[in-house]
């Protein structure tokens, strides 16, 4: 890092807490917008279950639409979340610290979001319990067998492993808040999420080494999520486009590069609406920019040899489908949308440190690429089913409706939402680790040069 | 008898004489199971002269992992074995969805009770906060010794030699 402002404990305490202890003006406003959008895709939902999903645009053959696109979206998002903070923090990287955090959480709200759009469409949604292992009374269990078990299983895993991830790392915090919250509540419940914390050495210790050790854990967790979640498509031998065996390492890298996206992009907004400037140095975005080239073009190379391997064998089904993706109306615009916002447009922005240490310009880029990289689910999962199959009878097109549409804004609410009433009551850079940076960073000089140096040992 | 407990507080720059207080705690007869140091922010480990703390939490994960794959097993073959649904003439266990209920639920195991060794490793919860003041989270080092309340007079007194501003005095256990 060659840029610092070196701050006191107390000043990083009244910084950090600052939205948590108080409430900026625009927080309110933020929160009833986010409800409406809810509520009006709650609303949306209610209809949906009192019509029958008739009300969507699913329509045979293109019986997944836009509620699994969605699935597959909130889940690679949440995916760059644990596998940011996870990467960092085994690697050491000292630009972790501010950043983690923000990761983690998303990631949690993420997957809350992902699941709820099965919700969504699976049109009855009170048999969803049978999914779970229940009892051997009603003369049935769930069949394993079933990808539909195995998504739930790692999706939940997931979930569990990265909701107590980001608690264990977040106790420090609390401890933190509960010294300072006002109120005859406030810090009572603060003092039991905090379960009592003091800051012993080995209280200290095993924070650190929980650190290293749970993303060690859940790294391989985040691996097997979106495998689980490409193979949806790629067991299903039918469907021309989905039975491919690159889809897990493929489905894997299109999730990091758009949930790291994600990250620089939540980054920019919390660094506004919180004023963090002095914690979100124009350096975590010139790294996050690197980061995401890499990502970007590790992408890119496999969803090229996805493609090449489907040309390759020449198949004229394989081949029909690529043609409707490429150069039929409509697909064919999303397909010119999804290449420039996902890669063409942002990577080569990205090679200007100019633009990587802006967080504007790195908000905008990181936008477009989640919009190409929605994109690019739909369009991985409607062309492929809307195609004519041999012996088909009935063949409708897929138009999304109104319905999906509030639906489906719903869960963008939701994620905001999560993430604003996250960070006004706890806080959303981790205290104790921007304390600990300060703590370990020098100044050395060197030659006629004074440079900045981190010292830490490895616990 | 109740145990009592007393926190010396040292300002941030008072490192030295925070460790100095540890040892001068030790030459008076306490134990290192007695007295503590409280920090708000993590500190190279010895920088007060303390004991490395030992742990067995590298213990847990694998327990949980075993539990996790038992459970995961048991789950898909015993559901399989209840429920034989004959697929295309083959196998009732089918060991790739098998594999992949079976490697969650490891994952599961091991990140739940790793949780669960950090936070009885870390002596949490804790329902007696003992002697603790709120400064330590904003940079005050405190040193805080739990013994029997007859000793505490001594302790407080060798903290006081040692430059702890302020001194409190606090329950540990009712």
């Amino acid at each position: 890092m060659q840029e610092h402002v070196q701050l006191s404990q107390k000043k990083i305490n009244d910084d950090l807490l600052a939205g948590v202890l108080g409430m900026p003006k625009w927080w309110l406003g933020a929160v009833g917008f986010l409800l409406l959008v809810i509520a009006t895709g709650i609303g949306a939902y209610g209809y949906e279950i009192n019509k029958g999903l008739g009300v969507t645009g699913l329509n045979r053959p293109v019986l997944w639409g836009f509620y699994i696109t969605n699935f597959v979206f909130w889940i690679g998002i949440s995916h760059a979340g644990i596998m940011i903070s996870a990467i960092l923090r085994l690697t050491q990287a000292e630009w972790r610290r501010p950043v983690t955090r923000v990761a983690e959480v998303m990631t949690i709200f993420s997957l809350m979001a992902a699941l709820s759009n099965i919700m969504f469409h699976v049109g009855r949604p009170w048999r969803l319990f049978w999914v779970y292992p229940y009892d051997f009374s009603r003369g049935l269990f769930m069949n394993i067998r079933s990808p539909f078990v195995w998504d739930p299983s790692a999706v939940m895993t997931y979930l569990i492993g990265s909701t107590l991830f980001v608690y264990v790392a977040l106790i420090p915090d609390i401890a933190v808040v509960r010294d300072r919250a006002t109120g005859k509540f406030a810090p009572k419940i603060y003092g039991m999420l905090c379960l009592g914390w003091r800051g012993t050495p080995r209280q200290w210790k095993l924070q650190a080494i929980a650190g290293i050790l749970l993303s060690a854990l859940v790294l391989p967790v985040f691996v097997s999520v979106h495998s689980i979640v490409s193979w949806d498509f790629a067991v299903a031998i039918g469907v021309e486009g989905w039975h491919s065996t690159i889809f897990a390492p493929y489905f894997i890298i299109g999730a990091i590069h758009s949930g790291v996206s994600a990250v620089a992009m939540i980054m920019a907004l919390a660094m506004w609406m919180w004023k963090l400037d002095n914690y979100l140095r124009p350096d975590h975005f010139d790294a996050i920019g690197r980061l995401l080239i890499v990502v970007a073009t590790t992408w890119f190379f496999f969803f090229f040899v996805e493609w090449i391997f489907a040309l390759y064998t020449l198949e004229s089904p394989e081949l029909a489908l690529r043609e409707l993706q490429v150069f039929q109306a409509p697909y064919m615009w999303l397909f010119l949308a999804f290449l420039l916002t996902s890669f063409f447009i942002p990577v080569p922005m990205w090679l200007f440190k100019s633009v990587r240490r802006s967080p504007g310009l790195m908000f905008l880029s990181t936008i477009l690429v989640n919009i190409g990289m929605w994109l690019e689910r739909f369009l991985i999962i409607i062309p492929g089913l809307a195609r004519r199959q041999p012996l088909q009878f009935d063949w409708g097109s897929y138009h999304p409706s109104i319905v999906e549409i509030l639906v489906v804004a719903e869960t963008f609410a939701f994620v905001a939402l999560g993430m604003l009433l996250f960070s006004k009551f706890f806080p959303i850079i981790p205290i104790f680790d921007m304390k600990e940076g300060m703590q370990v960073r020098e100044e050395i000089k060197i030659g006629r040069r004074i440079v900045p140096a981190s010292i830490r040992e490895t616990p | 008898m109740a145990k009592r407990s007393v926190l010396g507080l040292f300002t941030e720059e008072q490192v030295d004489e925070a460790g100095d207080a540890l040892e001068a705690l030790a030459s008076a007869g306490y134990t290192t199971t007695e007295y503590e140091v409280l920090t708000g922010t993590p500190y190279p480990e010895g920088t007060f002269g303390e004991a490395e703390p030992k742990h067995k939490l590298f213990r847990w994960p694998l327990t949980g992992a075993a539990c996790g794959f038992i459970i995961g097993l048991v789950l898909t073959a015993g559901s399989q074995l209840a429920f034989p649904l004959v697929t295309g003439g083959k196998p009732i266990l089918s060991i790739p969805p098998m594999a992949i209920i079976m490697y969650e639920g490891t994952m599961l195991g091991a990140i739940i009770f790793t949780i669960i060794g950090i936070l009885l490793e870390s002596r949490l919860p804790r329902l007696f906060m003992g002697a603790y003041d709120k400064r330590i989270t904003e940079g005050y080092i405190g040193v805080t010794v739990t013994t029997e309340e007859d000793r505490i007079p001594r302790a407080e007194e060798v903290l006081k030699q040692s430059g702890a501003g302020d001194i409190t005095r606090g329950w540990e256990s009712k």
